[in-house]
């Protein structure tokens, strides 16, 4: 009886923690196509809402998009190799190396960016283009690459395929490219996947670094949040909500795979 | 040369090109880490000490009246958000990774699900919560007769973080959990320890690692949390929203660098520090 109690408890307890997340993520979603919000959806329901959202800010979409491609290539180009060489040369200096690359995850992205602007506010060319976007966006998300292909290498014991590789008179390159780089492929999908989400939805870093013709996803949300309707800002979150939870959900399916391998 | 001799002189060979082939694996990373992160970070130093205040700029924090205010106010939320979660997440992910039951998977992808929101869409989570026009406004209403609206204020802001940290630290916890070794439990319970005994001297003991780990990330993250704090704060001075405005409205670059450097140096300090004592890897969420 007691036992049952408890168990009534814990789940109801469980419960309210799951509405407190859920319940403001359905409300905007419904928000965004109701012809009302403060009337409710009995006022009807409209897709109104969207198109205008669309008017007003389909630039910041694709431009989000750009980022977070131009972010996954370049933390691949970098990130991939770098994970290979710090697992297979191991001592102090990869682990200095490795602790610099993580950095950006503990120091807040307002200090990075303000950082970078010091830096590079006089490169006018440059500090207006997206591509200075992609420059905080890379170092934000490098980390997470580097780490997921990095747990890929640690638990299959790459040292011992690469070694044997060479053995059989196999040229680095020509290692990376038939032997590393396969093996390391769940862990450059997990990475990839972590590189693009992390960017679709980066705001910290963007806000500093964007100018009115740089416009992303997030900064474009963050102003209508301050100076649009409630409808039009819940069909701007929605959108991005239809955009990141494939990837949300490939990331849970990842996982989940993961771990019955193990 | 014998054959096991050539084999083994053709391997070091490739070896030894190996290492010359790492280093240049190495290159991209060590020349983007370079120019967008590390240059600009000892730029940021500098600037911060090179105001009209000099080295000065890094001891207001701790002097100045209207600074330091700022730091505790920054600090105290962060606590009591760190402490918060992982009350909650504590109960939550001990019961979810104790009991199977149908609907189990769902709740927990809901519970986690939020893990990828951007502070700024939490923001407006807590808008939709307790704004203007918000849930638990219409509920008060209805209720008492009033409208409670605390979004705007520093109530609001702890909502946001919570919602914010409860999915990373229950998932911290439920790993914790399901490392735990049964027969330690067993063992106690047949000594005769009843359920709140066991909780209190097996349980929770053994998930102190990930207490401190999962807490450190919370604390981390809140204190540094920008997006949410700009999307609700209205009139609550927070560390990130006082560097945002040094650096727009007063257009102070010296303190708001020495600001931030100040920031992502207690941060820092606290992830390494929980690093250090859990031996895991700990990092803040953007």
């Amino acid at each position: 009886m007691l036992r049952r109690l408890v168990f009534a408890g814990q789940l109801l307890f469980t419960l309210l923690v799951a509405a407190f997340l859920i319940v403001p993520a359905a409300l905007s979603m419904l928000a965004g196509v109701t012809v009302n919000y403060f009337r409710g959806i009995r006022s009807g329901v409209t897709l109104e809402w969207m198109v205008q959202v669309w008017e007003l800010y389909a630039d910041t979409i694709f431009r989000s998009f750009e980022v977070a491609f131009a972010t996954l290539v370049l933390t691949l180009i970098v990130g991939v190799p770098a994970a290979y060489a710090l697992h297979v040369r191991g001592g102090r200096l990869s682990r200095l190396i490795e602790e610099i690359i993580t950095l950006p995850l503990a120091v807040p992205g307002l200090a990075i960016a303000l950082a970078l602007l010091l830096t590079y506010g006089g490169f006018g060319a440059f500090r207006g283009s997206w591509l200075f976007i992609v420059a905080g966006h890379v170092v934000f998300t490098l980390p997470f690459m580097v780490r997921a292909v990095m747990a890929v290498f640690a638990a299959i014991d790459v040292k011992i395929l690469d070694e044997s590789a060479a053995s059989l008179g196999a040229s680095p390159w020509r290692r990376f490219r038939d032997v590393i780089a396969p093996n390391a492929k769940p862990g450059i999908l997990a990475g990839s996947l972590m590189v693009v989400t992390l960017s679709l939805g980066e705001f910290n870093l963007t806000w500093m670094l964007h100018t009115p013709l740089t416009k992303t996803l997030p900064v474009g949300l963050a102003d209508s949040y301050a100076s649009m309707r409630l409808e039009i800002a819940s069909a701007y979150t929605l959108i991005f909500f239809i955009m990141i939870i494939p990837l949300l959900v490939a990331m849970q399916m990842l996982g989940r795979e993961k771990r019955s391998a193990a | 040369m014998s054959l096991a001799a050539r084999f083994r002189l053709r391997a070091s060979n490739a070896t030894g090109s190996g290492a010359a082939f790492a280093r240049l694996c190495l290159l991209p990373l060590a020349i983007v880490v370079a120019a967008f992160f590390v240059l600009p970070m000892v730029r940021l130093v500098g600037v911060g000490a090179g105001g009209p205040k000099g080295l000065a700029a890094y001891a207001a924090i701790l002097i100045e009246p209207r600074y330091r205010a700022t730091l505790i106010n920054t600090v105290v939320l962060a606590a009591v958000t760190t402490i918060a979660s992982l009350l909650i997440a504590t109960i939550a992910g001990l019961f979810l990774q104790r009991n199977r039951f149908p609907g189990h998977a769902f709740l927990v992808a809901m519970l986690t699900f939020p893990l990828a929101f951007p502070g700024v869409v939490v923001g407006f989570m807590v808008i939709l919560l307790a704004g203007r026009q918000g849930l638990i406004g219409d509920v008060s209403l209805r209720l008492t007769g009033s409208k409670l609206v605390f979004a705007y204020s520093l109530g609001g802001l702890f909502l946001g973080y919570l919602y914010f940290s409860i999915p990373r630290v229950i998932l911290t916890i439920m790993a914790a959990v399901e490392k735990l070794d049964p027969r330690l439990e067993e063992a106690a319970r047949s000594l005769g320890a009843g359920p709140w005994a066991v909780h209190r001297d097996v349980i929770l003991p053994a998930l102190v690692p990930a207490f401190v780990a999962s807490g450190a990330i919370a604390f981390a993250t809140a204190m540094g949390a920008f997006g949410t704090a700009f999307t609700l704060a209205t009139n609550v001075d927070v560390l990130p929203m006082l560097i945002y405005t040094e650096f727009t409205l007063a257009a102070d670059l010296a303190m708001a660098a020495a600001l931030s450097v100040g920031l992502g140096l207690v941060a820092w300090a606290i992830l390494a520090l929980a690093r250090s004592f859990a031996g895991a890897t700990v990092a803040a969420a953007g």
